[in-house]
């Protein structure tokens, strides 16, 4: 019976094993204490994502006042010319067109961090390769045929596939950069992950404030466990 | 003396109503056997849950909308813009994984201890009736986000219904008031999860509370206490649940609530089992997710809908995972009721019951590979077997002689410092200047690994000695 016991044990953890074919990630570097990287991230979305994808669930205000960032300097620098501070961030384009011109309705991106989480994001950005087949003339490595083209490309650089042979023989695909683009590659990284450092915190906007308050939170639930404890002790000394 | 006004206004009200009465029958003079152990937090704990739920839910539905249109972004909307609605967000959707947890917790105290045996078989059956409606709730809950994962677990669970033979078609039709799960859908499951089932809940609640008190509670080693009284009639191993149980459970509570801040705050998603991630992206008729898992609390029992090829007879087998818990009280046939009293065999068949629905809750999270649904046949075999197999297996064991009354308790702090004793070793510490007369004065305890060698084989003794 114990031997069986042991054996279905076994048998389970062996579930874990089995590996998943998805190709590895990258690692984002998400700090979002870092109002500088926020604030980038805020302008290179305006610049590079609004044109397609809103994130309505957020406005210029909170942005402001999350990042530490004057108003003003806000509608200066960040926002599109005529955004009012109250504003949400609503895509220009209309869902009919989008329809007809990419197969697809941009989606909203106010929680594509949550979804898909930070790694899978920078890693996505950073994946496109030139791909004469596709009928975008680019595709991605993570997400195959994807419907988006690749909004950084004069940024990063033509990127092109590579493929190669690990040394048990397997093979597998590596991009390199061609044609080099108007950020170096550590810029670029940069660049990448600014803007998913702030695609996370739009994702859930409260998470810095929830984290300082859960400090005193669980203080204050230790201090009520400590005399809820001596106070059973007190009443329990007299029962054996 | 001149009676104030408010001890006046005080016996205007007792003399209409009850109270005293009822505060000494539940509380001041129910008694509680003296022993509960750890097990015995998690029915105060459930209570809390509930409150915690029906509280955060009011709020919840001042700002929630319960539109197919708009259901998504109000809560997004919660999140946000309402003050503090992340909190009472989250502590509702962590709430409900809590409920679910204290809940298993508090059956598995039932299994260990035979709390569902005579005379309590009643007690069981309202609890088990209080599984049922939590699980509609939460359930009906999931759908209001109106997620990819709300949509398409609300699609898949629905249309187990169109596998019954005959009605099927029109009884789930009936049930979404609509050919695929809509707007419809979504107000019917708001009415039931705000108001219907909630009501069912409470009541089932009060019964289950009420039943318990009729016939007094039962304890680690499954003895009644109203067998030995002392001259003025009560138990003598009992004790008043008003303040003994009542200070104990406050502790417990700040334990929970330790635990429950902890992921409130800080892993509100729990690594998408408490939050799905799929779950933020809003729910789309056209596009079904790759792979659809029911949130973790269910997932034992879709494992089992999964492992039988047959869809009519999965639905007939997770249904009968549950139903078979209802008969738990008349398929055991053992004479006692503690484990403690209990032979090897009861013993060994509830930890393969314990590892069979721990590993049927991971593969009903994993898709179904064709290992995976073999194991999960083996795991729902095994399920099954602990309780058809339990009228026969419970009586043949050889049993223990069940004391009169109460076995001692020694609780963990007063067998700490024996313990300490046991696996450390006092040496004098070695003092710079290495004169003997400072060697008297300081000792370093150190760890004896002959002490530590000690005790694990006399636990590991005491463990094999149990199981046999």
């Amino acid at each position: 019976m114990k031997n069986l016991t042991a054996l279905l044990l076994l048998l389970l953890l062996s579930f874990g094993v089995a590996a998943s074919e998805d190709i590895e990630l990258q690692e984002a570097n998400i700090n979002l204490s870092n109002n500088a990287s926020l604030q980038r991230g805020a302008k290179h979305f305006v610049t590079y994502c609004l044109g397609c994808h809103s994130i309505k669930h957020i406005r210029y205000l909170r942005i402001a006042l999350d990042t530490d960032m004057d108003q003003k300097k806000m509608l200066q620098d960040i926002a599109p010319e005529g955004a009012n501070i109250y504003d949400q961030l609503h895509s220009a384009m209309n869902a009919h067109d989008a329809e007809k011109w990419f197969g697809t309705q941009p989606p909203d991106l106010s929680l594509i961090a949550r979804s898909r989480g930070a790694d899978w994001l920078y890693s996505y950005l950073k994946s496109y390769y030139i791909d004469p087949k596709s009928p975008r003339g680019v595709n991605n490595l993570i997400f195959k045929d994807t419907a988006m083209p690749n909004p950084l490309w004069q940024l990063q650089g033509e990127q092109h596939t590579e493929h190669k042979k690990n040394i048990w023989g397997d093979e597998y695909t590596n991009l390199v950069i061609k044609e080099p683009g108007t950020l170096s590659e550590g810029e670029f990284d940069i660049f990448v992950n600014d803007l998913v450092n702030f695609l996370v915190y739009v994702g859930e906007p409260v998470q810095l404030e929830r984290q300082r308050i859960g400090k005193y939170v669980i203080f204050f639930i230790l201090m009520f466990l400590v005399l809820a404890y001596l106070l059973k002790k007190e009443y329990w000394k007299n029962i054996h | 003396m001149k009676r104030s006004r408010i001890t006046e206004c005080n016996d205007w009200f007792l003399e209409r109503f009850p109270l005293t009465k009822l505060w000494n029958e539940h509380m001041a003079h129910y008694y509680a056997p003296k022993n509960f152990n750890f097990w015995y937090f998690f029915g105060s704990l459930a209570l809390l849950v509930l409150v915690n739920q029906i509280l955060t839910g009011i709020f919840l539905t001042m700002n929630y909308k319960p539109d197919a249109k708009l259901a998504f972004d109000s809560v997004e909307y919660i999140m946000r813009d309402v003050n503090w609605g992340w909190l009472i967000r989250y502590m509702h959707s962590t709430g409900s994984s809590a409920f679910f947890i204290v809940v298993y917790l508090h059956m598995f105290r039932g299994l260990l201890y035979g709390s569902y045996k005579h005379p309590r078989e009643l007690i069981w059956i309202f609890g088990m009736l209080l599984f049922v409606a939590l699980m509609a709730e939460a359930f009906m809950g999931y759908l209001l986000p109106w997620g990819q994962m709300s949509y398409w677990g609300a699609q898949v669970i629905i249309s187990l219904f169109s596998a019954i033979p005959v009605i099927g078609d029109d009884l789930s039709l009936w049930l979404r008031g609509d050919y695929v799960v809509s707007d419809a859908t979504l107000n019917r499951f708001f009415a039931f999860h705000v108001i219907a089932v909630p009501l069912a809940l409470v009541m089932l609640v009060f019964l289950h509370i009420v039943a318990l008190h009729e016939v007094g509670s039962n304890n680690p080693d499954g003895i009644e206490i109203k067998e030995s009284k002392d001259p003025w009639g009560h138990p003598v191993d009992g004790i008043p649940f008003h303040p003994y149980y009542t200070v104990k459970d406050i502790v417990g509570v700040a334990v929970f609530m330790l635990f429950f801040a902890t992921v409130i705050f800080y892993m509100p998603e729990m690594g998408g089992y408490f939050l799905e991630h799929a779950n933020f992206i809003p729910a789309d008729p056209m596009k079904t997710p790759e792979h659809i898992a029911p949130v973790w609390y269910f997932t034992p029992f879709y494992a089992i809908l999964r492992a039988i090829p047959d869809k009519f007879a999965g639905v007939i087998g997770m249904g009968g995972a549950i139903v078979v818990l209802f008969l738990l009280p008349w398929l055991d046939r053992s004479p006692v009721k503690s484990i403690r009293y209990r032979g090897g065999i009861y013993k060994k068949a509830l930890a393969l019951f314990v590892i069979s629905f721990l590993a049927l809750g991971y593969l009903g999270t994993q898709p179904a590979t064709p290992t995976a649904t073999i194991f999960a046949r083996i795991f729902s075999a095994i399920y099954f077997g602990f309780f058809l197999l339990m009228p026969l297996y419970t009586r043949w064991e050889k049993t223990k002689p069940v004391p009169r009354r109460l076995t001692p308790v020694h609780s963990l702090e007063e067998q700490l410092p024996a313990l300490i004793e046991e696996i450390t070793v006092l040496k004098p510490a070695a003092t710079e200047i290495g004169h003997t007369a400072f060697k008297g004065s300081s000792f370093i305890r150190q760890p004896n690994p002959e002490g530590i060698k000690n005790v694990i084989s006399r636990l590991a003794k005491k463990a094999k000695g149990s199981l046999d």
